[in-house]
Order: C-alpha cells, then structure tokens, then sequence
C-alpha cells in the first residue's frame, strides 16, 4: 500500500503520483486541511485520506473512489466527472459544485451552496444541506436526509431534489412536485449504492416549475 | 481575500504559549494574506485607576522622552514598552486624559487600542516577517485575533492593516469587502465618530464603537449589523473577556471553528487551527450565516 504523509510529501507530488501511476490503493495521512488533495485523478485508484482537508479536494474527479475521513472545506468534489467521493465528516460551501458525473456522498452536514450548478452527479448528504442548495442544478440527483436551508433550487433547470426533513422557503421557481413509484424506486437504489439508511419513502420531490428558463411568446412584450 | 484566526484560551496553563500559538495560525494564512499582518492580544488587565494604549509611530520614535514627558505632563507614574513600531503606554491615569494629552501633544502619533488589556499591532509585509518582527513567541496573554491582509480596496499601510480598534479593550477583524462603506463612513463621521483611512473594514469597526456608544450590547450592536451593513463579512471582534464571530447572510467568506477542553479557536481555514496541541480531539464546525458565537469568561 502506498502511503504519502504530508507532512513530508508535498501535493504536488501526491497528485502527480497519482496521475502518473496505477497503483489500486493509496493512502494520505496528516491532510491538515491542505488543499487541492487528490485532485484530477483519471484512474479507478482507491484512495483514503486520514483526516480534514481543505479548499478543492478531489476535483475533477474520474474513475477513482475516494474516501475522506474527516471533514473536508470548500468545493470539495467540484466538477466531478464519475467514480464516487464519501465524506465521512461535514462538507464546507459549495460540496459537489457543478458536478457531471459520479456519487459525492457526505455522511455529515454540507453548508451552502451543495450542487450549485449541479450537471449531471449525484449527492446524497445524510445530514443537512445551508442555503442556495442546488441554485441553477441542470442534472443530477440532490438527496438530503435532513434538512434544507432557504433559496433550495434557485432557478432550477432539470435536476432533482429529494429531502427528508424540512424545507426552508424555496428558490426562485423551485416547486414541490409529485414523488411516483419510479422516484421512490429511484431514490430507493441510489440511498443503497450510497450505503446511507434511509426510508425512501420519506421523502418529498422538489424540481422546477419551468416558469423561469423557458421564453414564453405569449409573455414576449414582458422581456 | 484575507486570513483571520482567533484563539482564546481556556487553560491558564497554555497562557505563556499564546503568542506561539497564534504565530503559527498566523503564519499558515499567509496565502490568505500576504500584505500586512496584525494582531489584538489580551493580557494582564491594569486596574482600574491606570490605563493601557498601544501607539504606533511610523517613524523611529524617541519613545524614552514621550514616557518622560508624559509623566511629567499627566503627573502620573508611566510605564512604557517598545515592541518594533509599536509601543505599549501604562499610565495611572484615566483613558480620556491620556488620549486627549497624547492627540494634542503628539498627533504624529497613532493610538491603535486603548482599555485595560488590549495591545494591538500590525505592519505591512509578510506574516512571517511580522511575527519576527514583533517577537510573537515572547507574547502570553489569554486570548488574541490575528489577521493577514490581501487588499482589494484600498491601499497597503499599516494604518489600513487590521486589527481596528473599536472602543475599549475591542477590536475588529474583517475578512470581505463592504458595499456601502463610503456612505456608512459619512454618515458615521456626522455622528462624530473618528475613522482616519478609506478602509472598508474601519467603518465597519467606526459602526460597532457607535452603536456601543449609543447603548447597545456587542450582541445587539452584531444584530443590527446585519442590517445595516452591506457586502460580504467574516468579522472577528475581540473582547476583554473573549472573542465574537459574525459571518453575513450570503456567507461566501469562509470560517471554521473548534473547541478543545484547552482552547476555542476560530479561522477562516481549518488548515490554521491544525496547527493547535490536542486538534485531533477538537468538536469542529462551520459557523451558520447571520448568527453571533462569543466566548468568554
């Protein structure tokens, strides 16, 4: 098992080992909240960081599944691309930020902006998400086991939004909307592949009204 | 962007490390703020028949004749201790007095805090050149904020560079930028309140020290903050007794804190408090939007 310890290795050279090689398991001790950890990586690597991380951990990720034990700070996981990134602490602002691919889960808190421009991934907090969740999410899944602070899906496009506990007031053009059989279905296999328990069923959809994004003719002079 | 770190100490034991302590916060923000550096330090409280000033003089300072003269002037035994630029002034005298003997007397002279605890000091340049500069591992204390500068509104001096003191044993640090400071400012100086630089974050310290004037709480002071303040904020604000934590509605300025049996600290990164004995056992968390945290005794 490789191991780098940053207290003497630097992230660059984690990160360019990491881009480099093709090692299956890799291990990083005395994160101290360092930035950019495990970044870009395009490898199926299984990577496990001990401890709390800073700014960017694991952007841009391909492939790769990666596990921090702790905490991790702002815009972690931003534009995943695929592969899976757990976080077993809380999440700073902006968590999984215009992800495209891939599983963030986060097993704590993550605070504002959680799948701000969200393209595509899929986020599965077992806690509780801040303000401006999901603003302008295009594609993807949200799925909060907890509660969502205020403004959740501002100016939403086609993401969905799952919550399970409560709502604060809801984001420009953001709309409860109808749970089926397929979404419960849905959420059900995403909650299981995401290892968090949770009923499914206790959850309510969330999506856009499609009010705001699409030009109305019969509105044309109001434009 | 900018750093600030904040630590307050719980056990007595550790107070002799507290300047190390905070070196080493301070050092780890130098990304955040490589402009100027400053800190507010807390410790041995006079009492109250004397008073505590940190004065700043930008030019090299016959400090040994002002202590002199000074004694003579106020009648009043004078201690005084010269720390780089900086000198901290003891005097057995009341506040007012000695502030209004030293702003008629020696106007060349900046008093950057005044109260019975508080010292403050600050200088451009890097984090790690300060904190050589001012010999922080000599310093003890009981609590102290810290803040490194990344300007983006206005110039690098040490007049611009925080801490700002904003009335007795308090002081404010900012990490952000302030949409309506030029009318706060106009409107603060109407009330007569004394703001020297086009520093955002000064009007921000100018408010607090009015709406501690005029009768409020800190909390209540931080309450109507949030209102009347416009733009994106962390602040620190240093307290005899402790340290607050403000962050504004939107909070897109970061900030983290955490708590041991030994100490509270707060930063705007973790990777700051990493830095503190016993971390690995701290309770650690994001302080939420438009909520005042103090600590204190």
């Amino acid at each position: 098992m490789t191991v780098f310890d940053l207290n003497s290795d630097s992230v660059r050279a984690l990160n360019q080992h990491l881009h480099d090689s093709s090692s299956d398991y890799l291990t990083v001790t005395n994160p101290a909240g360092r930035h950019c950890i495990a970044c870009g990586i395009d490898s199926a690597v299984e990577v496990t960081i001990d401890g709390h991380v800073g700014y960017y951990c694991a952007g841009m990720n391909k492939t790769a599944q990666i596990t921090i034990a702790g905490n991790a700070g702002p815009g972690v996981a931003e534009n995943i691309m695929s592969g899976t990134v757990r976080i077993s602490g809380n999440a700073s602002q902006y968590a999984g930020a215009s992800g495209r691919g891939g599983t963030l889960i986060i097993e704590g808190d993550a605070s504002a902006r959680c799948g701000i421009s969200m393209k595509g991934v899929d986020i599965v907090v077992a806690g509780s998400v801040g303000h401006m969740s999901a603003f302008m999410a295009q594609k993807g899944r949200l799925v909060v086991c907890g509660d969502a602070g205020d403004f959740l899906g501002d100016s939403i496009y086609e993401a969905f939004i799952y919550v399970r506990g409560n709502v604060g007031e809801l984001g420009a053009d953001c709309i409860e909307k109808e749970m089926t059989a397929a979404h419960v279905q849905g959420l059900k296999d995403l909650l299981a592949s995401a290892a968090v328990v949770a009923d499914a069923d206790e959850f309510r959809r969330y999506g856009s009204a499609r009010k705001l994004y699409n030009f109305n003719v019969d509105h044309a002079n109001d434009y | 962007m900018c750093g600030i770190v904040g630590i307050y100490l719980k056990n007595e034991g550790l107070h002799p490390e507290l300047g190390g302590l905070l070196a080493a916060m301070l050092i780890e923000m130098s990304d955040r703020g490589p402009d100027s550096a400053g800190i507010a330090l807390y410790r041995d409280p006079v009492p109250d028949s004397s008073c505590k000033l940190t004065l700043y003089s930008a030019e090299q300072y016959d400090w040994d004749a002002l202590r002199t003269e000074m004694a003579a002037s106020l009648q009043a035994d004078v201690k005084l201790d010269v720390h780089a630029s900086h000198a901290v002034v003891i005097a057995a005298a009341q506040v007012a007095s000695v502030q209004d003997w030293l702003r008629a007397q020696h106007p060349e002279l900046r008093i950057m805090s005044a109260g019975s605890a508080i010292e403050i000091y600050k200088e451009k340049g890097l984090p790690r050149e300060f904190v050589k500069r001012f010999k922080l591992h000599e310093l003890n204390g009981s609590h102290a904020l810290g803040h490194t500068r990344m300007a983006t509104e206005s110039a690098v001096t040490t007049e611009h560079s925080h801490p700002f003191s904003t009335g007795m044993d308090l002081c404010l640090v900012h990490n952000g930028s302030l949409s309506n400071h030029n009318w706060l400012r106009r409107t603060l100086r109407d009330e007569g309140v004394d703001i020297q630089t086009d520093n955002d974050s000064e009007v921000a310290a100018g408010y607090l020290m009015w709406r501690l004037r005029e009768g409020d709480s800190l909390e209540e002071a931080l309450q109507r903050a949030l209102t009347d303040l416009d733009g994106f904020y962390t602040f620190a604000i240093g307290t005899k007794d402790g340290f607050a934590v403000l962050r504004d509605p939107i909070a897109c300025k970061p900030a983290v804190m955490a708590e041991t049996d030994d100490w509270v600290a707060m930063s705007s990164e973790f990777r700051a408090i990493a830095q503190l004995p016993g971390v690995e056992h701290a309770t650690i968390w994001e302080p939420a939007p438009a909520t005042v945290y103090t600590w204190g005794r």
